[in-house]
C-alpha cells in the first residue's frame, strides 16, 4: 500500500470529504470534513483498505484561526502492512463536537475522554464523556490556551530567579 | 567518614527539674514532649525523587533509625509525622488530605523538597502549588531533591517542636483556627 494509493482510493469514495491533502515526512495526513470523519473513518476499517487499528485521537488548539480553531486528530495504522495515515477534521470553538468513534473502536472511549478533558471537545455519542486525567473540579480545560500557565497567586515564586 | 568510629552517646539532655538523691522532678510536660520527640512516627508520603532520598535516609548510611523513627508506617494509624516527599498534583490533593485527616493528634508534617514546599518548578495547570495549600506544614525542606542530611535536619526541627510545644496543642484556640482555615476538624 502507497500513499498515493490510498489517497486515490478515499478521494474516489469520498471526493466531497477531503479538503486537503498532504504527507509530510511521508505520512499521508489527510483533512477531512467533520461531518464526514466517522464515514470515513468506518470505510478504512471495513473496506479492503483493512486500515483498522485506532492508534490515538488528540485534540489541537489553533487561537489564531477562528475558523478552524479546535481539531481533533485521528491516527490509524494497518497492522498488515504497516501502513499508516493520519486524518484531521477542524471545527470552530463555539461548534466544537464531532462524532464519537466507540461504537467503530473501543479503544476511542478514553482516548476520547481524554480529548474532551484536555480540550473540550464533545463527541457526540460517546457513552460515559467524563473528565478522566485531570481533577473533576478543575474548572477549565487546560490544553485550551486560556489561562496563565503559573499559579498567579503564589507571591512567594520570583519571576527573576527563574530567569522569566 | 568511615574512619571514624561510631559515637553511641547515652547523655542526651535531661529536661529541667529538681534533682536529689534517687529522685528528679520536673513537669509532665517536659517528659511527653521528650518522649514524643524519640519516638516519631513517619508515614511517608512519597511520590517522586524526594521519596528516593528519604529511603537513602533510612538506609544504613543515615540511619534515620537513631532519632527514635525506627520503623515507617504506610498507613496514617498510629503514625504522627507526614512527610510527604515529592510532587503533589491538584488530583492527587484530596487523597493527602484524607492521609492527613486520618491521622490522630499530635501530628506534625515535613514538606521534603521543592515541589512539596512550593510546586517547584512545576507552575502548571495539574501540580499542586505547595501542600500547604491543602494542609498545614511545620517544617519545610528546601532541595530538588534535598540530600539526606536535609531531611535529618528536618526531622530535628520536628524533633524540636515536640519537645517545646504545649502537650496540648490541639486544644490552642490557634491550633482550631488554622485546622478551620484548612476546612479540618
Amino acid at each position: 500500500m502507497t500513499n498515493e494509493f490510498v489517497l486515490e482510493a478515499i478521494t474516489r469514495e469520498f471526493p466531497e470529504s477531503v479538503l486537503s491533502h498532504d504527507t509530510p515526512y511521508d505520512f499521508l495526513t489527510l483533512e477531512i470534513k467533520k461531518e464526514d470523519i466517522k464515514k470515513v473513518i468506518h470505510h478504512l476499517k471495513d473496506s479492503s483498505l483493512q486500515i483498522n487499528f485506532l492508534t490515538d485521537i488528540c485534540g489541537i488548539h489553533y487561537p489564531e484561526t477562528p475558523e478552524k480553531e479546535i481539531g481533533v486528530i485521528y491516527h490509524l495504522h494497518n497492522m498488515m502492512t504497516n501502513f499508516r495515515i493520519r486524518l484531521k477534521t477542524f471545527m470552530t470553538r463555539e461548534n466544537a463536537e464531532v462524532d464519537s468513534m466507540t461504537d467503530l473502536y473501543a479503544g476511542a472511549n478514553w482516548m476520547e475522554r481524554e480529548t474532551f478533558d484536555f480540550y473540550g471537545i464533545k463527541f457526540k455519542g460517546h457513552p460515559d464523556l467524563r473528565v478522566i486525567l485531570n481533577m473533576e473540579d478543575l474548572g477549565y480545560h487546560p490544553m485550551l490556551k486560556e489561562y496563565r500557565l503559573e499559579d498567579g497567586t503564589r507571591t512567594d515564586k520570583d519571576d527573576k530567579m527563574f530567569g522569566r | 567518614m568511615s574512619d571514624n568510629k561510631p559515637v553511641i552517646r547515652m547523655d542526651a539532655e535531661a529536661p529541667e527539674g529538681f534533682e536529689g538523691e534517687g529522685f528528679f522532678a520536673t513537669k509532665l510536660s517536659s517528659v511527653i514532649g521528650m518522649a514524643r520527640k524519640f519516638s516519631l512516627w513517619p508515614l511517608p508520603f512519597a511520590t517522586s525523587c524526594c521519596g528516593i532520598e528519604f529511603m537513602a535516609t533510612l538506609n544504613p548510611t543515615f540511619d534515620a533509625s537513631r532519632f527514635g523513627m525506627e520503623r515507617n508506617s504506610f498507613s496514617p494509624r498510629q503514625a504522627d509525622m507526614l512527610m510527604v516527599c515529592g510532587t503533589i498534583s491538584k488530583k492527587l490533593g484530596p487523597v493527602l488530605k484524607q492521609v492527613y485527616t486520618q491521622m490522630a493528634e499530635p501530628k506534625w508534617v515535613i514538606a521534603v523538597g521543592a515541589c512539596a514546599s512550593s510546586g517547584g518548578i512545576f507552575d502548571s495547570y495539574s501540580v499542586l502549588q505547595g501542600i500547604d495549600r491543602i494542609i498545614p506544614v511545620d517544617v519545610y525542606v528546601p532541595g530538588c531533591p534535598p540530600r539526606p542530611e536535609q531531611i535529618i535536619e528536618g526531622v530535628m526541627q520536628v524533633q524540636a517542636l515536640c519537645e517545646s510545644e504545649s502537650i496540648r496543642r490541639r486544644d490552642l484556640p490557634e491550633y482550631q483556627q488554622l485546622l478551620a482555615s484548612y476546612d479540618i476538624n
